[in-house]
């Protein structure tokens, strides 16, 4: 497979060990629809990678083809390939379970099961054979969320009492108590109050340490603020989504290399 | 078009610019002037004048400021108020210049002349047309002409280099020209300043346009 040029990193390797994710040539359909187009690039480990664009740019549905969310989604079909570990994502042998276990996700709002705090982050630990120390999951879990100290002495009440930001935060300690490798991010802060916000991107730049992570906003001062690296989408022809512009955050939003996402990232876009 | 209010800012504030750097340009022409005819009215007028620059450095730098905080500038955006603010500042140390210089001439008073003005007017004309075409440039967003301003400060340099060596032989041969020559040497020395900062501006203009605040210097 041939891989534009304009796609390889900046000494023509596409194979580098810090690439986690290398996505090639990634076409996303909702029947016949072509949702995404031709995609092609690479997320780096322990970084996070902000994607940006208009509503209907087809960032969303990217995202959800990096753990095989879409497979959730009625007539979606993909074509391409992203690689995580030397393996084709989609390739047929591939358990799509056991991918969303290492590659997991949080939503733009929170959603809580209707149980216990501790039983949140407990339960989903259950499903996938944990059989360790459970209390000691459910701390690590909730200090590596920045929840703890809020939370500790009420672990029993339901997680329906924690406030919006509270709740999206334990969201993420449930992601993260199955210790995965990748945290996607779709919209984690738009339902939440400036003060819940800042809290969660605070706890994205702690995560990456760890984490890599991949977040969708429509913030684009938040994704100033915490990403690394920062991938523009637009609504091409046919209203199909593409990736116009890819690269550190601090060069797009000071001097991007399109005239497009320089339009967008100044509010000229129209 | 989106951001109307956003862009008729910018616009304003780059008009303020231009504004600042003629009144800059006036009184480093005025107080070269007031030099050459001994004038003290002129003189003090361009000391009292510096008030005005100031303040209206002043005013450009809180417009940026509010509008890097209300308007959340990005990218291209972003570099026009860094640029403007950057550019408002040199031009204001410019004024600073003009200033020391008519304060040289009210010390000098009534002091008989050591020399014909030749050279240090030729300086100041030329710092003031550097400060012209970098000011054009910045207007324009042209990278050529602010690369050529670059260029020209080494003219400047070596008139000064020249001013030095001659003011210096009066000294030697005459030291009672110690006081006259020393005033004289001051007021070089603040124009060949003036020519270095209209190269400031000149790399402030290659950012605006290109992104770079690393500059290669042209040789």
């Amino acid at each position: 497979m041939t891989i534009p040029n304009e796609h390889l990193s900046e000494d023509g390797s596409t194979g580098s060990k810090d690439i986690v994710l290398q996505v090639r040539n990634l076409n996303v359909y909702y029947g016949d629809f072509l949702a995404v187009k031709d995609v092609t690039m690479d997320v780096k480990k322990n970084s996070v990678t902000a994607l940006i664009g208009p509503s209907g740019c087809g960032k969303s549905t990217f995202l959800r083809c990096l753990n095989r969310m879409n497979d959730l989604i009625m007539g979606a079909s993909v074509k391409g390939e992203v690689m995580f570990e030397n393996r084709n994502l989609y390739d047929d042998d591939v358990d799509a379970t056991e991918i969303r276990s290492r590659i997991g996700m949080v939503f733009q709002k929170p959603n809580p099961f209707p149980k216990s705090i501790y039983q949140n982050i407990a339960f989903g630990l259950k499903v996938n054979g944990f059989d360790g120390d459970m209390d000691e999951a459910v701390e690590r879990s909730l200090r590596q969320s920045a929840l703890w100290e809020e939370v500790k002495d009420r672990l029993g009440d339901s997680a329906f009492a924690l406030s919006g930001g509270q709740q999206q935060r334990l969201c993420i300690a449930r992601a993260l108590a199955i210790e995965p490798e990748i945290l996607l991010m779709d919209e984690p802060a738009s339902a939440l109050d400036p003060i819940a916000t800042l809290a969660i991107e605070d706890l994205v730049r702690d995560l990456k340490t760890r984490y890599t992570i991949v977040i969708v906003t429509h913030n684009m001062q938040q994704a100033a603020r915490v990403s690394d690296e920062t991938a523009f989408f637009m609504v091409g022809e046919n209203r199909s989504g593409y990736l116009v512009e890819h690269d550190d955050t601090q060069k797009i939003f000071t001097n991007p290399t399109n005239p497009r996402t320089e339009e967008y990232i100044t509010g000229r876009f129209s | 078009m989106p951001r109307e209010d956003f862009e008729r800012n910018l616009k304003g504030l780059e008009d303020d610019v231009v504004q600042l750097s003629s009144r800059v340009e006036n009184a480093i022409f005025k107080s070269i002037e007031a030099l050459k005819e001994r004038d003290i009215t002129a003189s003090q007028k361009v000391v009292d004048d510096d008030d005005v620059i100031d303040e209206e450095q002043q005013a450009i730098e809180d417009r940026c400021i509010d509008l890097i905080a209300l308007e959340a500038p990005m990218a291209g955006d972003l570099r026009v108020l860094i640029a403007a603010m950057m550019v408002a500042n040199e031009l204001e140390r410019m004024g600073d210049y003009a200033e020391g210089i008519a304060k040289i001439s009210l010390s000098m008073g009534n002091l008989p002349p050591l020399k014909p003005l030749i050279d240090i007017p030729r300086m100041a004309d030329k710092s003031v047309d550097m400060l012209r075409r970098s000011t054009q440039a910045f207007v324009n967003r042209d990278v050529e002409s602010a690369t050529a301003v670059l260029l020209a400060d080494d003219e400047v340099d070596d008139i000064y280099e020249q001013v030095y060596r001659e003011l210096l032989t009066y000294m030697m041969a005459d030291p009672s020209t110690i006081q006259r020559a020393t005033y004289l040497l001051w007021v070089a020395h603040d124009l060949e300043r003036v020519a270095d900062r209209t190269t400031n501006i000149a790399e402030r203009v290659i950012y605006l346009v290109t992104g770079e605040t690393k500059i290669e210097y042209p040789r």
